[in-house]
């Protein structure tokens, strides 16, 4: 299988603590991948680390076709390669409409000229009704970011991160403070997602990483546990001391 | 456009006509048509403040270093040129004619005898042209802002951080200024810009041109502002304002854009400064003491930041009154064992206005119109 990304033996750490140690991991162009373990064990360091906002003290990061490394390119840099991210609280810009967020992160020229010369077309317009429909935002394109409910904060995110048309997308928990419903209307769209790119979702609910139904990594202490379906990972006896068998 | 764009202009439209004729008419004088015009330039200093700061969230406490030196940079054309054309004029009546070299010396002798020398500076090294010193009016800000946006925005430097450098950055170079060897004639400063070399009409009429002049870069400048951020990449500079990390990535340079900001608004101060100083007729480096650049944000916190007009609302507002109040025509409230003296305390008032509105409005006046 040749990988997307390429995770290779990557270390970081803070104030002398190791919060990756020796991590290694990696994901095929299109693929599912569910980011297990317990609070602390390095989910959102380790995509700090592939998407440039950390730097590891040893280790690489390659990326993409033909490979390159990640480390030396800026997080700018490194989203235009194809890496898109979701953060675990909703980040959209609360003072501007859901569809100014979407133009905002639709594919397009990024550097300032470019931008300031910008003119959005017919096209870009469709492509931004259509981006909302799929997120299941159509009728609230005009509205101000800032007043929608959370669940749908959370789906601008994740149109916007569809806008961006990444190859990569690190989703980091997705599913919390969500009600049972938005929850199923957020894995229908990750599942959809995973056909055309690599998603990876860091979650912390069991259940909603069953009903993801893929291929399971589970982190502790900054390295990988267990790796495999979900019934072999919680069949594991590690998994079960460290992880499932508090709480 | 947006209607508050239009709104704005022909509001300024008439606002020039209007003055244009009681001026013509004789009911106000030619200095309050030059306190006007100065103000239409504060304005369009509050506008680019806006910019950087109430769109693009970058708090520069040093914009109006920037203003001062485009002042700076015309001042030395006004001074040279007019000062040329007297030593000329009192060379003339010799039998031979002067040469340049005796040309020079008199010139030199006439702006800098104050610093005792008459060697003229490197620095004035283009204050015989007009175009070329215009053209240093943009060069020697925009520069300058942007080799320390350069620097700062790459270390990534924000936050009260920036601000502070800013300060830091705006104290020394008045410092620097204020001394006799900086070229520019130390604490003297530059003088006579009212008298605009080669030019016989009277002040009346040059204070009016001055005026239109300063009303046409507000316009401009407000409309160009309008442009900026009506687009997507307005979207983006509020982005940054409101979360940068996330802009980043969104895959968008920040660190590009900010620069971008920062320069095309220290440009705009700067021809804003350029067409200040020769109605205020005199520059010195006071006029870029840190304090000039807090004033600066707080007409836009007043007038209310992220909006266009507000930033203007609040600079001609707020100078107009500071003028008013610190020129000695606001009349004393005697309190019987206390009398309240307006030149001393309307930095009170005002700082008390300022702490009302961050409270109450934090909109600013501009907020109430919405
Ligand atoms: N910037 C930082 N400075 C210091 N410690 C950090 C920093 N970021 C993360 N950590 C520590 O690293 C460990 C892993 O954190 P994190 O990646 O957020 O865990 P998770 O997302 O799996 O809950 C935690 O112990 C956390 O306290
Ligand atoms: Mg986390």
């Amino acid at each position: 299988m040749s990988a997307l990304l390429e995770v290779r033996g990557i270390s970081v750490s803070f104030d002398g603590f190791r919060a990756i140690n020796n991590l290694s991991f990696a994901i095929g162009a299109a693929e599912l991948r569910a980011v297990i373990g317990p609070n602390g064990a390095g989910k959102t360091t380790f995509m700090d680390i592939v998407t440039g906002k950390t730097r590891p003290d040893s280790g690489d990061v390659i990326f993409g076709d033909p490979p390159r490394s990640l480390l030396r390119m800026t997080e700018a840099q490194i989203a235009r390669a194809g890496v898109g991210r979701k953060f675990q609280r909703p980040t959209v810009f609360e003072d501007q409409t859901v569809g100014a967020n979407l133009m905002m992160a639709l594919r397009a020229p990024r550097n300032p000229f470019a931008v300031l010369r910008f003119r959005a077309t017919d096209g870009h317009h469709a492509r931004v009704v259509e981006l909302a429909a799929e997120v299941g935002l159509a009728d609230h394109l005009h509205r101000i970011a800032g007043e929608l409910s959370h669940g749908q904060k959370q789906w601008l995110e994740i149109g916007m991160l569809l806008a961006q048309e990444p190859r990569l997308l690190l989703v980091d928990e997705p599913a919390a403070g969500m009600t049972l419903a938005e929850r199923e209307h957020t894995t229908t769209l990750l599942t959809r997602l995973a056909q055309t790119r690599a998603v990876v979702v860091v979650e912390h609910d069991m259940e909603f990483v069953r009903r993801l139904d893929c291929r399971v990594t589970v982190l502790h202490e900054g390295a990988v546990l267990a790796e495999g379906s979900l019934d072999h990972v919680t069949a594991d006896r590690q998994v079960i001391d460290v992880y499932l068998g508090r709480g | 456009m947006r209607r508050s764009t239009v709104i704005f202009i022909a509001a300024l439209a008439v606002f020039v006509a209007v003055i244009t004729v009681m001026a013509g008419a004789g009911m106000i004088s030619t200095s309050f048509v030059k306190t006007l015009g100065m103000t239409l330039c504060l304005c369009l200093a509050a506008v680019a403040m806006d910019l950087v700061w109430g769109y693009a969230g970058i708090l520069s406490l040093g914009h109006m270093a920037f203003f001062a030196l485009g002042g700076y940079m015309i001042g030395m054309w006004l001074m040279y040129a007019r000062t040329e054309a007297i030593v000329i004029e009192a060379l003339s009546g010799q039998p031979l004619p002067a040469t340049p070299e005796e040309i020079r010396q008199g010139i030199g002798n006439q702006i800098f005898g104050v610093i005792g020398t008459s060697d003229i500076p490197w620095v004035w090294g283009f204050a015989h042209s007009l175009p070329l010193q215009l053209l240093l009016v943009v060069l020697v800000p925009g520069v300058l802002a942007g080799l320390f946006a350069w620097l700062a925005f790459r270390s990534r430097v924000t936050g009260v951080y920036l601000s502070i450098l800013t300060q830091a950055g705006t104290l020394a170079l008045a410092l620097h200024l204020f001394q006799n060897d900086s070229g520019l004639r130390g604490n003297n400063g530059l003088s006579g810009l009212q008298n605009l070399p080669g030019v016989s009409a009277s002040q009346d009429a040059t204070s009016l041109w001055l005026f239109w002049a300063s009303a046409l870069a507000l316009a401009a400048g407000y409309l160009l502002a309008a442009w900026v951020v009506g687009g997507k990449f307005g979207s983006v500079i509020r982005a940054i304002r409101d979360d940068e990390q996330r802009v980043r990535f969104l895959g968008y340079p920040v660190e590009g854009f900010k620069l971008f900001v920062f320069t095309l608004t220290a440009v705009i101060a700067a021809i804003a400064g350029a067409l200040y100083y020769p109605q205020a007729g005199i520059i010195n480096p006071a006029e870029m003491m840190p304090i000039a650049s807090i004033y600066l944000a707080v007409w836009v916190a007043i007038g209310g930041r992220g909006r266009l007009y507000g930033a203007v609302i609040g600079a001609a507002v707020v100078s107009l009154l500071s003028s008013w109040f610190t020129g000695g025509r606001a009349p004393s409230i005697p309190l019987g064992f206390y009398t309240i003296d307006w030149v001393d305390w309307w930095q009170v008032l005002l700082g008390l206005v300022f702490v009302l509105v961050t409270l109450l409005a934090p909109r600013g006046i501009g907020g109430l119109f919405k």
